[in-house]
């Protein structure tokens, strides 16, 4: 009976952790502006489609990253037109997002279907790798991991140090008194829809294209709810959806190794855990009162 | 007037009406439970539809509904199918056993064919392919190929179906090296590639050099490219992309002679229900090509052993076999019966760890 | 330059001229997606829309719209109450499912007992299900002030797991040969939902929507609690003011939702679909958040909106089967029908002016 190594376990984790951790990214800075956008996961899957396509057709997985964030953007404009334009309501806006996404990646999916994308290389970092135990586990992965990082340090700081995080905070805070400061309101907060729709894409990417990586409708299992979830998780902290990204892929990580290493557990029970955990955590960190920008969810316009 | 006789007398009147028009179409329609872009099981049935489109031509039309929900979903699908003339329904999970019973009640001029089921009726068929064939194979090549000892196992549900592939491989894992062990992993699902390139990944942790799966996604093949010394097999469809390393033979789902066939004997006006279990013989079970990663011994072996099974000298689980308890199934010689098979519920002896439920 | 104007009130006439206008659209831009896809838009429509209604078969479709829209309406109304208090029940899902558990769980204990209590234990046992599995967030929520989103969204993948684990263990069949899944309780008639009257599709759970919307419109309407639970979502603070007890709201909200889904499941278990499988859940619980919205939160509005979500489901289905339509095109056909409903609300409650560019 072997031990899991907890190097590989701690290196694994880190990977099955980047999807979510992006899409879950870009949620923060939607929810930031003051938006809820439901539609997560017909954006990653929209996302992994496009990165796919796109990868296969020019050989490139770079380009198919692009692509994918362009994807995983046009579908956040439909939001944004709807939201922002129409005003119409959030939650279901996005919800109806979902759906749309979903049936349009299995339409450009078609014809995809059992092919291989390019692979996408694992960067070199040539001596670094080879430190034992963080080698393995911090210096051994694909570029793509390390943007997801550096966006979580980029986002944390422009959400705490610059003027554009200000705004944005601003806006989701109070919709009206930053109208009044003379911020446009509705320019922000489609911006920060689009950006979160390109996370979303480059996240569902990162299935499609590094994790599986094939296509095959509906990919995503889930992933877009349970980056949504995050967010929550995180009460709005971009250095926590790390974390929370982190706890919630080690865990279902971590049940699978249990089960490798012949463990007698209940399987059905365990599969249960990480969400069990999550709402544990919740409970726990409730006790933290940073809150839901006061604005979230709910409608603006500039009536002078 | 009940809805049960409206249905039947719809029913008759469109066997009257496409009784007068058979002569140029017949109508064949197929349930599917998952998208057709699956690029496992639905895919694969999905291919016998086109087999049969292609044999048959202009003779034949069919339809086809895809992502249909067992259940409630399930039973208005197929009795959808039935009103608009279809003539022979494939209904193609197990979850649609009973909703396609439930039809097949109100449509007597209706034949009906259930893949993976137990029940019939006079206008109602089952199908299923014996896989363990192909995991008899499969265990022989993991057996001889691995180094470590340790094949690892990704299962979807504790259902007999898993179980008994998962005997079968070990069996003949087991003949061929007597040191091999199994870890399994229970994934909970039939598609999640994200979940089954984890459970991959675990196996691999754990020293698997070698990956069997029972879940459709090219997902464990690609955690296996990228471990490098690790060989896998296909599952459902052939997945030649990742041959000839680290794929290197699959069990092919193989529909098509089967869909064929039974179109035919409806057109002959010869089809009877029957419960039919075809193997690698009939063709339903399809080894995918051995690559040149494994040696030309083992090959040939392996080959031998598909040779033995489809010209029905040899089966898979002939005796002497424990349970996994040590308390006997099968004596010397003793082959186990369908019956036994079709509800397995039990390990043999041999494997580690628990079912789970 | 266009220019938005808040109404007053919102519009009379474009509450009711809003729906039909969006069907309108979407006819027009799905007709559009068909014929790119090589299909004859015009039939496809139709068969969408006219067919289960009024085509050569509508006996069998329209019962069949009653048995799909069911669910939906249910657990709409349900989750209205909640949104309309700023109480966010997203996990109807889980609910649906643990409903489903409890009610189905009580008729296999008692099978083979053949006596008239079974059916009804089953329905109590059904709302309690659903009610007990909305009570977890409800409780957290009051006592922690955690996320109600979040843990009701979490419970559903719990329920799911829960659910195979049911039917590939305590509940499974015993003379079902190992397979996954329960007894058929059709095949119980103590257990069995059947069907009022036979042919019409009208099984106990639409007596219960119909019930169901008729109590919302009158509690929304006339009752104490309907014009708290508005008030909380459109005033909080006043809300406040008048003696409103935010906790005991949550858990009403939030119970009243879960009672509702949990008996949708427990309908659907014992009536359509007749058993616990792994898959029973087909997605009800977040189709009826989509629901509530559509209906604009009331419950008539909300009855509609279910059976127009049926009907595209039904007419989507017969598209799929008798065109050739990817299942796709559908979903797609689906969600831009729910856009253009959403969009042109904006014609309810703003006013669109023309205006010239003001000189500054």
């Amino acid at each position: 009976m072997g031990a899991i190594d907890p190097a590989l376990l701690l290196a694994a984790l880190v990977v099955a952790a980047t999807p979510i951790l992006l899409a879950a990214l870009g949620e923060l800075v939607v929810e930031r502006a003051g938006v809820l956008n439901l539609g997560v996961e017909g954006m990653m899957i929209t996302g992994a489609i496009c990165g796919f396509a796109v990868a296969v057709n020019t050989g490139s997985p770079a380009i198919g990253f692009v692509a994918a964030a362009a994807g995983g953007a046009v579908l956040a404009l439909l939001f944004a037109l709807l939201t922002q334009l129409a005003l119409a309501n959030q939650v279901a806006s996005g919800l109806a997002l979902t759906l749309f996404g979903l049936g349009l990646s299995s339409l450009l999916g078609q014809g995809y279907v059992g092919i291989k994308p390019p692979p996408t290389p694992r960067l070199d970092l040539g001596p670094l790798s080879d430190i034992p135990f963080l080698g393995r586990v911090v210096f051994s992965h694909d570029l793509m991991v390390y943007l997801a990082l550096a966006l979580v340090a980029a986002i944390w700081a422009m959400l705490k140090y610059t003027r554009a995080g200000l705004i944005l905070r601003a806006v989701g805070e109070n919709h009206d008194a930053a109208h009044a400061l003379g911020y446009r309101v509705v320019r922000v907060r489609v911006l920060a829809i689009l950006f979160g729709g390109a996370c979303a894409g480059l996240g569902g990417a990162y299935i499609s294209l590094i994790r599986v990586p094939q296509w095959t409708e509906g990919m995503t299992a889930g992933a877009g709810w349970i980056a949504l979830a995050l967010v929550v998780f995180a009460s709005w902290k971009a250095g926590r959806v790390l974390l929370g990204a982190w706890l919630f892929g080690g865990v279902t990580v971590l049940q699978l190794n249990l089960q490798a290493a012949g463990l007698a557990i209940p399987v059905e029970y365990l599969s249960m855990s990480p969400y069990l955990i999550t709402i544990l955590v919740l409970v726990i960190m409730s006790a933290d009162k940073s809150r839901a920008p006061a604005s979230l969810g709910r409608i603006f316009h500039a009536s002078q | 007037m009940t809805l049960t006789r409206l249905l039947t007398s719809a029913a008759l009147a469109l066997g009257l009406a496409t009784g007068a028009t058979a002569q140029d179409k017949t109508k064949v329609g197929f349930i599917y439970v998952g998208p057709i872009g699956d690029g496992g099981w639905t895919y694969e049935h999905d291919k016998g539809r086109l087999a049969v489109e292609e044999h048959f031509g202009d003779a034949v039309e069919t339809v086809y509904q895809e992502s249909v929900p067992e259940g409630a979903d399930a039973a208005r699908a197929i009795t959808q199918m039935a009103l608009q003339g279809a003539d022979l329904i494939f209904t193609t999970s197990f979850g649609f056993m009973e909703p396609t019973l439930e039809v097949a009640k109100k449509f007597p001029n209706v034949k009906f064919e259930h893949a993976t089921g137990y029940k019939t009726l006079p206008n109602v068929s089952t199908y299923s392919a014996r896989f363990y064939e192909g995991r008899a194979v499969q265990g022989h090549i993991a057996g001889e190929m691995t180094e470590s000892n340790t094949i690892g196992y990704i299962a979807s549900y504790p259902i007999p179906e898993v179980i008994r592939g998962i005997n079968s491989a070990y069996l003949h894992a087991k003949k061929v090296n007597p040191d091999v062990e199994f870890k399994i992993i229970w994934a909970y699902t039939w598609f999640d590639p994200a979940k089954e390139a984890d459970a991959a990944q675990a196996l691999i942790e754990q020293g698997a050099d070698v990956i069997l799966q029972h879940t459709d996604s090219t997902a464990p093949q690609a955690a296996a490219e990228k471990a490098g010394d690790v060989i896998t097999f296909g599952q459902a469809s052939d997945m030649a992309e990742y041959a000839p390393f680290p794929r290197v033979s699959s069990i092919i789902d193989n529909w098509a002679p089967y869909y064929i066939d039974r179109t035919q004997a409806v057109i002959d006006g010869t089809w009877e229900s029957q419960q039919v279990w075809h193997g690698i013989d009939e063709g339903m079970v399809k080894i995918g090509e051995i690559t040149d990663a494994v040696p030309a011994d083992v090959k040939a072996d392996a080959l031998a052993l598909k040779e033995t099974m489809a010209a029905g000298e040899y089966h898979p689980f002939t005796g002497p076999i424990n349970r996994q308890d040590g308390s006997a199934w099968l004596a010397e010689g003793e082959i186990a019966d369908d019956g036994t098979l079709l509800g397995m519920d039990f390990y043999v002896e041999g494997i580690s760890g628990q079912i789970p439920n | 330059m266009l220019r938005l104007e808040k109404r007053p009130q919102p519009s009379r006439i474009w509450t009711w001229a809003t729906p039909p206008l969006a069907v309108l659209v979407t006819m027009i831009a799905g007709g559009a997606l068909f014929a790119a896809l090589g299909k004859d838009p015009v039939e496809a429509i139709a068969t969408i829309f006219w067919k289960p209604l009024f085509g050569e078969f509508a006996f069998y479709y329209r019962p069949q719209l009653l048995i799909k829209a069911t669910p939906l309406i249910l657990i709409a109304i349900g989750l209205s109450l909640g949104f309309r208090a700023g109480v966010w029940n997203i996990g109807a899902e889980g609910q649906y499912i643990l409903g489903a558990l409890t009610g189905a769980g009580v008729g296999l204990a008692l099978y083979p007992l053949d006596s008239a209590v079974v059916f009804p234990l089953m329905i109590i046992a059904g709302a309690l299900g659903g009610w007990a599995w909305a009570m977890i967030p409800a409780l957290l929520k009051v006592r922690f002030g955690t996320n109600e989103i979040l843990v009701s969204l979490m419970l559903v993948y719990v329920a799911e797991q829960l659910l195979a684990a049911m039917a590939l263990g305590p509940m499974r069949n015993p003379d079902g040969h190992g397979f996954p899944g329960s007894r058929n309780l059709r095949d119980y008639p103590s257990a069995h939902n059947a069907e009022i009257i036979e042919g019409t599709g009208m099984h106990w759970g639409v007596a219960a929507a119909v019930i169901a919307v008729i109590a919302a419109y009158v509690l929304l309407s006339r009752h104490i609690l309907g014009f708290q639970i508005r008030l909380a979502g459109q005033a909080p603070r006043a809300a406040r003011f008048s003696g409103v007890r935010p906790g005991r709201l949550v858990l009403v909200c939030l119970g009243t939702s879960g009672a509702l889904a949990g008996l949708a499941g427990m309908f659907e278990v014992a009536g359509p679909a007749g058993q616990v499988s792994i898959d029973f859940n087909v997605g009800y619980g977040f189709t009826a958040i989509i629901v509530a919205f559509l209906g604009r939160l009331h419950p008539v509005g909300i009855a509609l909106a279910g059976l127009l979500m049926a009907l595209t489901y039904i007419g989507g289905e017969m598209a799929q089967s008798t065109l050739g339509l990817p299942a796709a095109a559908i979903q797609l056909f689906q969600g831009m029908l729910l856009f253009f409903l959403l969009a042109v609300d904006l014609l309810t409650n703003y006013r669109i002016r023309i205006r010239k560019k003001e000189v500054a």
